[in-house]
């Protein structure tokens, strides 16, 4: 049954008995065609278009856990598609295209909000840098808008113009960007993708693959051996110690990033700032608490926790920003691990392993590119061909010397 | 996290900077061709368990160090000076 207001209104006087579970708890089948190791957004976005674009509807999603328990429920759910190279921004325009039409397509709210972001300005090189960049954007249709210091000042009145290290002195804002609830996401594309068919079998651990003849032919869990034609990993952070099942090293560590929010306060922000100077982002959820962050702790970590340091960090950043967070008092932070890639830029991909695929590397991007994930995942695994904006993704990029290097800090995974 | 130096006692990973894992002192031979360099600057064993990596005490004694620690839990097993792991061969 689908949602509307209507319903709504309709349960709301029926004493809401009409509710039911969202999607199945089957048990796994001997075998699928295809099978996504991880019940993130990646991996649940990758089997709702596999059903939806591609008509594969005997496929499994294996998680871990429980569903939206990992990364996905650890972001700080901003979206946008303001990239520079060729290689990534038409990829994160299209999936912003799909934020635009999501909840329409999977009929379930995500709470895609528009809020629009802002990229701070301190110098005129950083503006001419800045400025190449919204052409960039704009070449891809995903508009760009350059801000002057009173243009800024009008919109968000309440930052540290003067710092005498990092004075403001304007922003490029991509007014299409926002936030979307990333619990949502992962909820409505396990619904839009159980009610296609696929299986989502939750609490069941990939702990081995079969590789017979350099070909996979499936994979041990902990529910069992599952026979798959095709298998997909999408399990971002814990990339490394899955595909080492596989006899594969990647070209990514696994480090460690927080984020926080304070208590809930009135509106105050109204979209998206990020201070990349100061290592330090910050948004409002629609509760009212302010979400921010900053930058990787720095070292290798599989802990989902962090140290006291980099919170000192980002809480000097923040009162360097925004004078006034001083007064506000943090609430919670927590930890995720990001798969940092040795370039900054993500992995999708066949493997050497006939029939075994990789979509992995987010770094900190993950959420904001979990439908074009999806779709070009899916694509790949259904065609065995890249998608048109994806073609720049490929593992053997690094031994080739194509990197995307997207923000020019080289071959060093802790500084992306 | 506090990492015990084998020369200054434990002193606060904020005085280190971090390089990653240990196996980069085994710089391949510069005849080795371009698979291995490939190999070595770009992939990792990245393990979910006991990780040998390299810290640079660069707020102290600007020495490098191989520090034991788990990944999972950052529990720090023990520190050498990278220069004793180099030269005795055991890296």
């Amino acid at each position: 049954m689908g949602f509307s207001g209507f319903r709504v209104i309709k349960e709301a006087l029926t004493g809401h008995r009409g509710w039911g579970p969202l999607w199945r708890d089957p048990a796994p089948r001997a075998q699928y065609d295809i099978v996504i190791v991880g019940g993130g957004g990646h991996g649940l976005a990758t089997a709702y278009f596999l059903a939806k674009l591609y008509g594969r509807h005997r496929v499994a999603v294996l998680e871990k856990g429980w569903l939206g328990g990992g990364n996905i429920g650890r972001n700080t759910t901003i979206i946008r598609s303001n990239y520079l190279l060729p290689g990534n921004q038409p990829f994160y325009e299209l999936s912003m295209q799909h934020w635009e039409r999501q909840e329409q397509d999977l009929n379930f709210n995500s709470m895609v909000s528009q809020r629009g972001i802002i990229n701070l300005i301190h110098s005129d090189a950083q503006r001419d840098s800045f400025r190449r960049r919204g052409n960039s954007m704009m070449l891809t249709g995903a508009g760009a808008r350059l801000l002057d210091r009173d243009a800024l000042r009008q919109m968000v009145p309440f930052l540290n113009y003067d710092n005498a290290r990092f004075p403001i002195k304007g922003g490029l804002m991509q007014t299409r960007a926002g936030t979307a609830r990333h619990d949502g996401v992962a909820w409505g594309y396990a619904r839009a993708a159980d009610r296609m068919g696929v299986d989502i079998i939750q609490n069941c651990e990939v702990t081995g693959f079969r590789i017979e003849g350099g070909q996979v032919r499936g994979v041990e869990t902990s529910r069992g051996y599952i026979g798959a034609g095709k298998v997909g990993v999408a399990v971002a952070g814990s990339s490394g110690r899955v595909m080492a099942m596989a006899g594969l090293r990647l070209p990514i560590e696994s480090h460690v990033l927080q984020a926080f929010v304070t208590e809930g306060l009135k509106p105050v922000i109204p979209g998206v700032i990020t201070f990349g100077a100061g290592h330090f982002y910050i948004s409002q959820s629609d509760k009212g608490g302010l979400v921010f962050g900053g930058d990787i702790d720095g070292y290798n970590s599989y802990a989902q926790r962090g140290n006291l340091p980099v919170v000192e960090d980002v809480a000097e950043g923040g009162m360097a920003l925004m004078p006034m967070i001083g007064r506000a008092r943090l609430l919670r932070s927590w930890g995720g691990l990001m798969d940092m890639s040795m370039d900054g830029s993500p992995i999708i991909d066949r493997t050497p392993v006939e029939g075994l695929y990789f979509n992995g590397g987010w770094c900190y991007g993950g959420f904001k590119a979990t439908p074009a994930s999806g779709h070009v995942f899916a694509h790949l695994l259904a065609t065995d061909t890249p998608h048109d904006t994806a073609t720049a993704f490929r593992l053997d990029r690094f031994a080739r010397g194509h990197l995307i290097d997207e923000r020019g800090a080289g071959a060093q995974p802790n500084l992306h | 996290m506090l990492i015990p130096h084998p020369l200054l006692g434990l002193r606060d990973a904020q005085e280190f900077t971090y390089l990653g894992d240990a196996a980069l002192l085994n710089r391949p031979d510069p005849a080795a061709g371009e698979a291995a360099f490939a190999d070595y600057v770009y992939l990792r064993d990245n393990p979910a368990s006991v990780h040998r990596e390299l810290w640079f005490h660069e707020q102290g004694d600007r020495s490098w160090l191989v520090v034991t620690r788990n990944t999972l839990t950052h529990e720090i097993l023990g520190a050498e000076l990278a220069r004793d792991v180099k030269l005795g061969g055991t890296a």
